[in-house]
């Protein structure tokens, strides 16, 4: 068989989604029995790519072309005949089915009746699992699984399909080192056996132990592509994030004020030891009244996590977080709210805002059990909220009474901080704040930040825009693969030191040194 | 794998992670969960029977029985095509006025032949169906308005047809369609024999066909259905198509049983057939389910029609109110099994 040397050649591929550009001119080879890391921080263009290999999408420019045949595949499950199989980040099987007719959907055993031939397939599930190191009776449901064993299921059912490509979307996010170890050994023997896989992860130690080449993604193009061996750590951060190394930056980019006088007092908030299982371990942060705490990491690092495990949003193995001195008892929102702590969550569409409602009402959701006696509530005083808020945010909306859809971006996430600032929080947990708001409002939120911090709020602010981090933060607690491997402070918080200290090339710095004021 | 330090098996909820090959939880409490949610209404059935067996003297005689059987044999073949809609997660609430509209079809086309009144109904309601089947899968709209929007449709085309019920068809004695539905083999009526043998196929197709297993798969989980291959939309413009064939079905069996097309018949027969799915312990989100378990569930709701009737001095509009409480109480039932299981 004369095998052509790529078995898939990708060029000038382009994707569009409304108001975005998702993917612009990428090309991608790759050879049989080469591991490919795909990388990029979010809205890269991972995604996109993966769905317009896979037929989820359909690409607007550009060809694919796979063992020699231009190739375009309008399902997944074209793309699936065709021997492309993608495993990903969730495990995407059916949880009610039985571990073996989940291994073999659409390709089950058949006896001469053309009915499905039971013993046999639960005879070959058997078999095939057993080499992935997984040992359960094939006829159970898939739920009663632990999640590995699933995320095991779901790649041997990839291999089985003969797949010439593979495609792995952060295999490993669910995994345990155990289990890591043994997809890693099938990912070995699908490169001697000459199949490709394309590995998307963010644990750069994995991509190191795993890969042979490289492509970087950032805002929707290729920034990067090449082998990974001899490709050092710390340029592929850089190049992943976008930033040069000893870049001379023009300072003032964002508009942050910078340095916030810190009362030299007791932390209001001290999150001591998170802990959840597969996101996080022992993650502490401290902070101070007046004081932006950055939290810095690549994605996937435990950023998000960190902010959801304080305010309670996500349960937590084991771990305290204390407000003002006073434990936070009860680990949910309620209690956290309670406590002073409000978080802005990341995603203001689905966790946030509620369209339908009025500005009005909006604001008022979180603080109408403070605003009302005997379940009436008191409207002369949500109407000074109200307009206290608007004023002091400066949102631009025609009346309290237009409906958030109708906002922008920037009004929308001002209408949410303006919700939980009518609770007087003591703690700002900011995940993303100024994501996908246009550049005015960006300036506006990120002034807000400041005077908020002034006023003497403990605020966490997390953030991918790295001068907004880097400028807005008085100290940077640096995550990765959910655990705190450095933090910078003083004249320490600045680009390279961050990237430095995500690519882990310095040791960690002394943590201990603890808080520096002024730098 | 470390060791667990002990035999028995972990029955406590645990969210810890767990090595690769270990099962969460323990096999036989999943499996005891897994048989109540199969048998409980097979359970009650029995109990049922053998109470009224015993408190009611005619109860247990061979006239009731056959009788009892050949009137669930309408409701079983609805609930047949039902069970299949319910699995992959899908409703249909149309197959009351098609139950009705294929009775009156069937009557109607017995004028010009039985092979023409067999036909029809099978051709319209699966028509209806299909429609259904193409507005839920392919335009995306919900199974529950589409149905609804059939179900008023097809109750209006029947008026239409019949001159608002002022015309009655009637089908001759000693016709096909007339044995079909009137006629006896080995002690039991002929629909009886068919929805056995219906139930058989369905069965077979369910549990032995990659069509079935995509009738889980797509009541499971949609997406990864359809990431993993299956063809969603065909499965379920399918299971939509089947449920109207065999609602029409049930309707011409029915009239030709009642020897006329009776256009006040199936209003809420939907809620019935919805009923017998759901107490035999097919889940109402999809994903799960069994044709035994429709089949006890349609005979459940008859035998207790039954024995209230038979009992006399109780109002017979007490069996709604025992029906819809044996309803609610299986659903209970089945959310807590269903939890109960997810958390081992």
């Amino acid at each position: 068989m004369s095998a052509p040397a790529e078995v898939l050649a990708v060029r000038g591929l382009s994707k569009s989604f409304p108001g975005v550009r998702a993917l612009d001119d990428v090309d991608l080879t790759l050879r049989p029995g080469e591991v490919h890391a795909l990388i990029g921080e979010n809205g890269a263009g991972k995604s996109t790519l993966i769905k317009l290999l896979t037929g989820v999408h359909r690409p607007d420019a550009g060809e694919i072309t796979f063992q020699g045949r231009k190739v375009s595949f309008g399902t997944p499950l074209e793309a699936q005949k065709a021997s492309i199989s993608t495993i990903y980040q969730e495990v995407n099987l059916i949880p009610l089915l039985s571990v073996a007719r989940n291994l073999f959907l659409g390709r089950e055993p058949r006896n001469r009746l053309g009915l499905l031939d039971f013993a046999r397939m639960h005879r070959e599930a058997a078999e095939t699992l057993r080499t992935y190191g997984v040992r359960v009776d094939v006829r159970q449901p898939l739920r009663t699984l632990g999640v590995g064993a699933q995320q095991m299921v779901a790649l041997a059912r990839a291999v089985a399909t003969d797949a010439r490509i593979v495609i792995m979307d952060e295999p490993t996010s669910s995994l345990e080192p155990r289990e890591v170890e043994t997809l890693f050994s099938v990912i070995r023997r699908l490169r001697d056996d000459g199949i490709a896989v394309v590995y998307v992860s963010h644990r750069l130690d994995e991509l190191y132990a795993v890969c042979d080449t490289v492509t970087v993604l950032r805002d929707g193009r290729r920034v990067h592509h090449g082998p990974l061996a001899g490709l050092d750590r710390l340029a592929l951060v850089s190049t992943m994030l976008g930033r040069e190394l000893g870049e001379v930056r023009t300072e003032g980019v964002t508009k942050f004020a910078g340095d916030h006088r810190i009362a030299d007092s007791q932390p209001v908030l001290d999150a001591e030891g998170l802990t959840v299982p597969h996101k996080l371990h022992g993650v502490s942060v401290r902070i101070r009244p007046g004081e932006v705490v950055g939290l810095g990491g690549l994605l996937g690092s435990g950023r998000t996590e960190t902010a959801k495990a304080i305010s309670g949003a996500l349960p937590v193995r084991s771990g305290n977080v204390t407000v003002a001195g006073v434990p936070l008892r009860g680990g949910s929102t309620a209690a956290a709210i309670r406590a002073g702590i409000s978080l802005l969550p990341e995603d203001r569409k689905s966790e946030g805002i509620v369209p339908g409602l009025s500005v009005r009402e909006n604001i008022a959701l979180a603080a109408l059990p403070r605003l009302s006696r005997f379940g009436l509530v008191s409207e002369a005083r949500l109407d000074r909220i109200v307009d206290t808020f608007v004023k002091r945010l400066r949102i631009k909306a025609s009346s309290p009474h237009q409906k958030v859809g109708e906002l922008s971006g920037g009004n929308q996430q001002k209408v949410l901080l303006a919700r939980w600032l009518a609770m007087t929080p003591k703690v700002l947990l900011l995940d993303e704040p100024t994501r996908g708001i246009d550049v005015g409002a960006k300036a506006e939120v990120q002034k807000l930040v400041d005077e908020l911090a002034a006023d003497g709020l403990g605020v966490l602010l997390i953030s991918s825009d790295l001068e907004e981090l880097i400028e807005g933060s008085d100290r940077v607690v640096v995550l990765k693969d959910g655990a705190v491997v450095g933090e910078l402070t003083g004249d320490d918080v600045t680009e390279d030191e961050l990237m430095r200290t995500i690519a882990g090339d310095v040791p960690a710095p002394d943590v201990a040194k603890g808080v520096t004021t002024d730098g | 794998m470390t060791a667990t330090g002990t035999d028995t098996p972990v029955t406590t909820a645990s969210n810890e992670p767990t090595a690769a090959s270990e099962p969460v939880g323990s096999a036989r409490s999943e499996r005891l969960s897994a048989l109540g949610q199969q048998h409980g209404a097979l359970a009650v059935l029995v109990i049922v029977v053998l109470a009224a067996s015993f408190g009611l003297d005619s109860f247990a005689t061979g006239d009731n029985i056959a009788n009892m059987a050949t009137s669930s044999a309408f409701l079983a073949i609805v609930a047949l095509g039902m069970t299949f809609v319910i699995i992959t997660g899908g409703i249909d609430l149309s197959v009351g006025s098609l139950f009705a509209l294929g009775g009156v079809l069937a009557a109607w086309g017995a004028r010009h032949g039985s092979l023409l009144a067999l036909l029809l109904p099978l051709v319209v309601c699966g028509a209806v169906g299909l429609v259904n089947g193409l507005l839920v899968a392919r335009s995306r709209l919900a199974p529950f308005i589409v149905t609804l929007a059939a179900m008023l449709g097809a109750r209006g085309l029947l008026l239409a047809l019949t001159d608002e019920g002022a015309d009655t068809y009637l089908i001759g004695k000693g016709t096909f369609l007339a044995h079909l539905g009137q006629g006896t083999t080995l002690g039991l009526g002929n629909p009886v024999w068919i929805t056995l043998a219906l139930f058989v196929a369905g069965a077979v197709v369910l549990r032995r066909t990659r069509f079935g297993q995509h009738v889980y798969a797509v009541g499971g989980n949609e997406d990864a259905a359809a990431l993993m291959g299956a063809p969603v939309a065909r499965t379920k413009i399918l299971v939509y198509t089947m449920s109207g064939v065999l609602a029409g079905l049930a309707g011409a069996l029915n009239a030709a049983w009642l020897a006329s097309g009776v256009t006040i018949l199936g209003n809420g027969m939907e809620l019935d057939a919805i009923s017998a799915v759901v107490i035999g312990g097919t889940l109402l989100t999809g994903g799960l389910g069994y044709l035994s378990g429709s089949l006890v569930g349609v005979l459940l709701l008859k035998v207790i029609q039954n024995v209230i009737n038979q009992i006399g001095s109780l109002d017979s509009s007490y069996q709604q109110v025992v029906s819809g409480a044996f309803l609610a109480v299986v659903v209970i039932a089945q959310t807590w099994l269903g939890r109960r299981r997810q958390l081992m």
